[in-house]
Formats: C-alpha cells, sequence, structure tokens
C-alpha cells in the first residue's frame, strides 16, 4: 500500500521527448487512470514509476521515498501486462507460488498464501490443472494471481484488457474493479479507452504528446475539460465545438454566435478573437422557436438515446435526445444549450478560460 | 442493386456447423447488419454470398440470379475487410483506379478519373489522391479501401468489421459518412460487425445470429424494443439488459421463468428497497450497480446523482420482458 508522486519527471529517448515535466500524486489505496491516445506517454509514465526506464529528470517517490534511479526490483511493485506471459510447463498453482518460492519463503506457508489468493480471484478448482487449456479470462486471472501473491506495495497494469473481446473486458474490467475494492492496494492503470478510464478510475490524468492536460477525479474532468483534447478525448461523442470570433469580458454572462446570443456561466477570464463555444451532445436541445438553428442532417438511433447529427452556422453539432422525438433528416430546428454547462476556449491553443463554474475544478488539477 | 436471397443456407467445416438452414432476404438498397459474437456465423454469411465460399446445401441469389457456379468476379459483389491491404508501392489514386483497370470491366480513362474523383470526394481523401498509400494514417488506409469498393457500383457491398480497426472518434465520423453513400447510391449493403452502435444507427434491418441460426431478423428499433429472447435482448442496449428470476418483484406471468430489464424499464424512487453496491460516473449518465434480494443489477441514473455506495434506493419494472424457460420472450 502506497502513496506515489512524480515529481517534474521527464524522459528522452535521444532527441525524442517522450514526457515532458510531469507532477502528480498518487493516493494510498486509489486506482489510478493514466488515459491518452497511443503515443501520448502513458506508457512510458507508468515504466518509470516502475522501474522499467529511468526518468531523464525529475523525482519519484513511492511512500515518501525517492526512487527515481532504483531498479525496479527494489521497489517492491508488480506489473501485469497486456499480454499476459504464463510458465507453459508449470500447473496454475506453481504459476501463482514461483515468485513466493524464488523468494525463499518456506512451503506451508506458500501453500497457504496461494489457496487465499485462488479463494479470492475464484479460481480454487483449477489450482491442478495445466495453464495450456485455460480460456482467456483464466489466464488473466492465473496472471493476476501472480501479481498480487507478492503483497506488493503497488500494481501497475498496461492495458491489461486490451487483447480481449468486447463482451469479456467488460466483464473482467468489474472483476479487477471489485478485486481492488477487496485488497485496497494503489493501482496504476495505462489504457486508451476513455470509457474503461471513467468507469474504472477514481482519478485520472490525461496525457497527450507527453504532457498531462488534465488530472482529476471522471465526473470534474468529463464535465469541467481544462482543453480542448480533453473536453474531446473524453466523452462519446465528444463534445462539440461551436467555432466563433468575439469578444468576452470578465464577468461577461453570455456571448454571440452568428448574431444570437447564447448564455453562459459568468467568466473569469476575458477572451478575444477566435474562439470555440463547448457543448457535450446531452446539453443540446431541440426547440423551434429558439434563434439559434441547426439543419439535421443525420440521426442515429441508439435504444435509450438517439444522437442528431446537425450543421449550424458554426459547425457540426452532435445533440442526445430521447428516441422518442421524431426528427427527420433535412428539418431545421431552433437549438438551446444547458448554460450552466458551457465551456469557452481559445480556439488556437485549446486552453479553456475560467470561469465561475469550472474554476474550482481548473485551479485544483 | 439488387436483392440479396439466402434460402435454406448450411455450411459446415468438418463437424463445426457454421451456418444452420438460414433463410434471409435482403431488400434491394437495404442496409443490413449482421450481429452476434464471434462463431455465430456472421462472416461465413458474408463468404456465401461473395462465392468466396459455397454452401453445403441451400441457395443464394442476386438480383433474382442463381449465383450456384458463379465465382466471385462473376457475381459483381465488392468487399471491405477489417484488415485494409493497400498496394503500397502505388498511389491512392493508382489504388482506387486499380478495380475499374480490371480486364473484365474495360472502364474507359475518363470514366475511371470521373469515379475516382467523386468517390475521393465523398470520403474526404481528395487533397491525398497523389500520396503513396503508405503516406496515409489507419483512417486515412481505410477510407482508401473502402473506397476502392465504392468505386465499383457493385450490386451488393459486403463490409466485414470495415472500422474495427479505427479509434473512436473516426469510427463515429465513418459511421456517417458509410450510411449516407448506402443510402444516396442506393446499393446493397451487407454489413458484419461486433459493435452495438454501429448495428443500431447504420441499419436499416438487423440480422442477429445464433451459433449458425438467424434467430430474428427486423429493423434496429424492432430488435431493441421487441427481441424474441434473452439471447436477442442482451445483443442490443448498454449497459446490457439485467436478467433475473420471474418473481422477484411478484406478478410474473404464468410461464415465465425470467424477467428482463433495461434500465429504461427500472423506475427509481418507489418500489422495493435496493442496495447500492457502486456507482460508476461516465460524464453523460452514471450507472447504479444494485444489490437486489441477493441478485445483481445495472442501471442508469442521472449524471449527476447524489446516490453514492451504501445507499438505499428503491426500485419497480416497468413494462419489463418475460422469458420461459427456454430464453423464449412472452407477450
Amino acid at each position: 500500500m502506497a502513496q506515489i508522486r512524480i515529481e517534474n519527471v521527464r524522459k528522452d529517448f535521444g532527441s525524442f521527448n517522450a514526457v515532458k515535466s510531469s507532477t502528480f500524486t498518487i493516493e494510498d489505496g486509489e486506482f489510478f487512470m493514466l488515459l491518452g491516445p497511443s503515443g501520448c506517454g502513458k506508457t512510458t509514465t507508468l515504466r518509470m514509476m516502475a522501474g522499467l526506464e529511468l526518468p531523464t529528470s525529475g523525482e519519484i517517490y513511492i511512500d515518501g521515498e525517492e526512487v527515481g534511479q532504483k531498479p525496479a526490483s527494489q521497489r517492491d511493485i508488480a506489473f501485469v501486462f497486456q499480454m499476459f506471459a504464463l510458465y507453459p510447463h508449470l500447473n496454475v498453482g506453481k504459476n501463482i507460488s514461483y515468485p513466493l518460492i524464488s523468494q525463499g519463503m518456506p512451503k506451508a506457508q506458500v501453500k497457504k498464501k496461494v489457496q487465499e489468493i485462488a479463494e479470492i480471484l475464484g479460481i480454487t478448482d483449477i489450482l491442478k490443472k495445466p495453464v495450456g487449456g485455460l480460456s482467456g479470462g483464466d489466464r488473466q486471472r492465473v496472471a493476476l494471481g501472480r501479481a498480487i501473491v507478492r503483497d506488493p506495495k503497488a500494481f501497475f497494469m498496461d492495458e491489461p484488457l486490451g487483447a480481449l473481446d468486447a463482451e469479456f473486458r467488460e466483464h473482467m474490467s468489474e472483476e479487477l474493479r471489485a478485486l481492488h475494492d477487496r485488497m485496497g492496494a494503489t493501482t496504476v492503470y495505462v489504457t486508451h479507452d476513455q470509457l474503461e478510464a471513467m468507469q474504472m478510475g477514481d482519478k485520472i490524468v490525461v496525457m497527450n504528446h507527453g504532457s498531462v492536460e488534465q488530472f482529476g477525479v471522471p465526473q470534474d474532468i468529463y464535465d469541467w475539460p481544462a482543453t480542448k483534447f480533453v473536453a474531446e478525448f473524453i466523452g462519446s461523442p465528444p463534445m462539440n465545438f461551436l467555432n466563433f470570433n468575439g469578444m468576452v469580458g470578465v464577468g461577461a454572462n453570455s456571448v454571440r454566435l452568428s448574431n444570437v446570443s447564447l448564455p453562459v456561466p459568468v467568466t473569469i477570464d476575458g477572451a478575444n478573437g477566435d474562439l470555440t463555444f463547448g457543448v457535450r451532445p446531452e446539453h443540446v436541445r431541440l426547440d423551434d422557436s429558439a434563434a439559434y438553428r441547426g439543419r439535421v442532417k443525420a440521426t442515429e438511433y441508439l435504444g435509450t438515446t438517439q444522437i442528431i447529427t446537425l450543421d449550424t452556422p458554426n459547425g457540426v453539432l452532435k445533440a442526445r435526445v430521447a428516441s422518442s422525438d421524431r426528427i427527420d433528416v433535412g428539418d431545421t430546428t431552433g437549438l438551446t444549450f444547458d448554460p450552466r454547462t458551457i465551456s469557452l476556449f481559445d480556439a488556437a491553443s485549446g486552453k479553456a478560460f475560467l470561469s465561475q463554474a469550472n474554476v474550482e475544478v481548473l485551479s485544483n488539477g | 442493386m439488387a436483392e440479396v436471397t439466402l434460402t435454406n443456407v448450411s455450411k459446415s467445416y468438418g463437424t463445426e456447423v457454421a451456418l444452420d438452414d438460414v433463410t434471409m432476404t435482403v431488400p434491394d438498397g437495404a442496409f443490413v447488419v449482421l450481429l452476434g459474437p464471434t462463431g455465430a456465423g456472421k462472416t461465413t454469411t458474408l463468404r456465401m454470398v461473395s462465392g468466396l465460399d459455397n454452401p453445403d446445401t441451400g441457395g443464394v441469389t442476386i438480383g433474382g440470379r442463381d449465383m450456384a457456379d458463379l465465382t466471385p468476379a462473376q457475381r459483381d459483389v465488392a468487399m471491405v475487410f477489417q484488415q485494409y491491404s493497400l498496394y503500397p508501392h502505388l498511389t491512392v489514386r493508382q489504388n482506387l483506379e486499380f478495380p475499374l483497370k480490371s480486364p473484365i470491366l474495360r472502364t474507359p480513362q475518363a470514366e475511371i478519373d470521373r469515379k475516382v474523383g467523386a468517390v475521393a470526394e465523398v470520403l474526404q481523401i481528395s487533397h491525398k489522391l497523389d500520396n503513396k498509400a503508405t503516406a496515409l494514417s489507419g483512417g486515412e488506409m481505410q477510407r482508401v479501401s473502402i473506397g476502392r469498393a465504392l468505386v465499383r457500383d457493385p450490386a451488393v457491398y459486403l463490409m466485414d468489421e470495415p472500422l474495427s480497426s479505427l479509434d473512436a472518434k473516426l469510427r463515429s465520423d465513418l459511421r456517417i459518412e458509410l450510411k449516407s453513400i448506402q443510402a444516396d447510391s442506393g446499393a446493397t449493403m451487407l454489413y458484419v460487425t461486433h459493435d452495438q452502435i454501429e448495428a443500431m444507427t447504420m441499419a436499416t434491418h438487423v440480422g442477429v445470429l445464433d451459433n449458425g441460426r438467424l434467430v430474428q431478423f427486423g429493423n434496429p428499433r424492432d430488435i431493441y424494443e421487441n427481441p424474441i429472447s434473452i439471447y436477442v435482448a442482451s445483443r442490443l442496449g448498454q449497459p446490457r439488459i439485467n436478467v433475473l428470476p420471474a418473481d422477484v418483484f411478484g406478478g410474473a406471468p404464468d410461464m415465465a421463468t425470467h424477467i428482463g430489464l433495461r434500465p429504461e424499464q427500472i423506475v427509481q424512487g418507489n418500489g422495493e428497497e435496493s442496495f447500492v453496491q457502486r456507482v460508476e460516473h461516465l460524464g453523460d449518465q452514471t450507472r447504479l450497480h444494485l444489490k437486489f434480494k441477493a441478485h445483481d443489477l445495472i442501471t442508469v441514473t442521472d449524471a449527476h446523482t447524489a446516490l453514492k455506495e451504501g445507499d438505499i434506493v428503491k426500485i419497480r419494472p416497468n413494462n419489463p420482458f418475460y422469458f420461459d424457460a427456454t430464453g423464449a420472450r412472452l407477450t
């Protein structure tokens, strides 16, 4: 059980800067997600925490002790990879006990420990089986067992569910999360799947091009993204961006898009120039009396809800509405946006402007 | 543009039955999505229509013509696979032209230029036409491989998970593009996917396959709102439909052994008490993992709910589905 702190950590591979100066803290017992597209530096960050890579500069603290330059074997962590490797010539029980036996633990104690782990994972009935004939799920449980059995300070997982099909993946992600809740061990989990991150994580770090874009609890990040990148990477469909050129003073409570005044949360930053009005699909309402207009381009039925794609004077917009509403392609309709939920961004830098709605989230992150 | 029919088609590979007496009519201009887990027979169905494989028994027609002795090239179908295969030494334009230059088609060059230009525009790759195929991103390469099928104006498009290798954002863009290309061209589409969002959003008809049998065929709304069995009901809907013993809320009809509850079929705030085990904030909605009389249940609630682990929430069913012991729906 451990708190892990990353301070100004940077990693270069030759002339390539994989991770820019990153700082964040993983609290004891947290299920912590490193989220981002491929090449964003999330795996490199995890490998540095684990000691599989050494940082070019910066410090890594595990429970207050600086371990940045220590090898993996001295950090007392367990690593679970996407492609879990088991010893094919050993049975399930021997695969799990291997790390204990190589530590020199007495046999009786090993046996007790393996039994305990097998019970946690629900695999007591296959302990004597060879690993060759196991299903994907059981193989993964064995790999987890081998990681857990050592009672490490923290678990590091790199896309452990990446190779599984969708149905099974959902099942295993629930199982992993439940396992974490039972054991309470600090877990750091790398994924490119935003839904997986939202679903499993206590906290999320969103990375892009080697930098930390935002750090916080999932719902806060979803509601109040710090950048356009985060707004787009999290949520499906992503946040809508309506581009406009305008001036917004400090303390303003509306903006003008195509000559229509749209209310927004009271601004703290002033802004001028090319701006982006950000609204999530579920906060768009179709309302024929509204002045801001859009033309329906496509409708997508999703069961309970449907996604409506519209052309507006400021770009394409998607709305999520009840599937019972009758909407036809080609219709022109008025649109309103829930004013409490709006984010404004600088179009070029992508940074969110502070408002009274997002200031609390963005100044903590 | 053509109607496709399969009549009593069966196919085995060794002792594995891949298709079991499948009869299906794909109407002219329809977008049919085949849905089912790995091994259900989706890809085998496509192979029967394409001519890459032949049925053991039963027949396939395209546009009213029996396909029994025709090779894939003679069938006027265009296929797109999950893994794009482009000619790496050719440009995007040359890749798109390739099918039109086949000796069977003998398309004049002016016609080729027109078609390639039009398809490139639709797929938004006009500006990349003279790039080498290898100089494209994954999403662009997949567009080119879809484009190679589209330039041909075939009677039928056959697509096997064409979007599954793409990232989420690109997938959602291409879903709309593919759907509108198909609707505009009026071509018949047979499309295989694992992804229920693709099935719901693109299909005019969904065919649900279970162990080589076609168990339900209808429009997406029908499949979602009127599933004929637990199996079909579990194919669509996220989170998945909850299936519990029929009598857990009382009031179940005679033959019922199971009750099926999608999140919208569970009313919160009145009824019987359930225990909140876990709250998952997904952004636009929040999932509640509930324990109800020793059964696990997942439902959906407001994104900013105040409910938390350990709370009690009352629930009752609202127009639930009931199923009998074989899993068939009772109406």
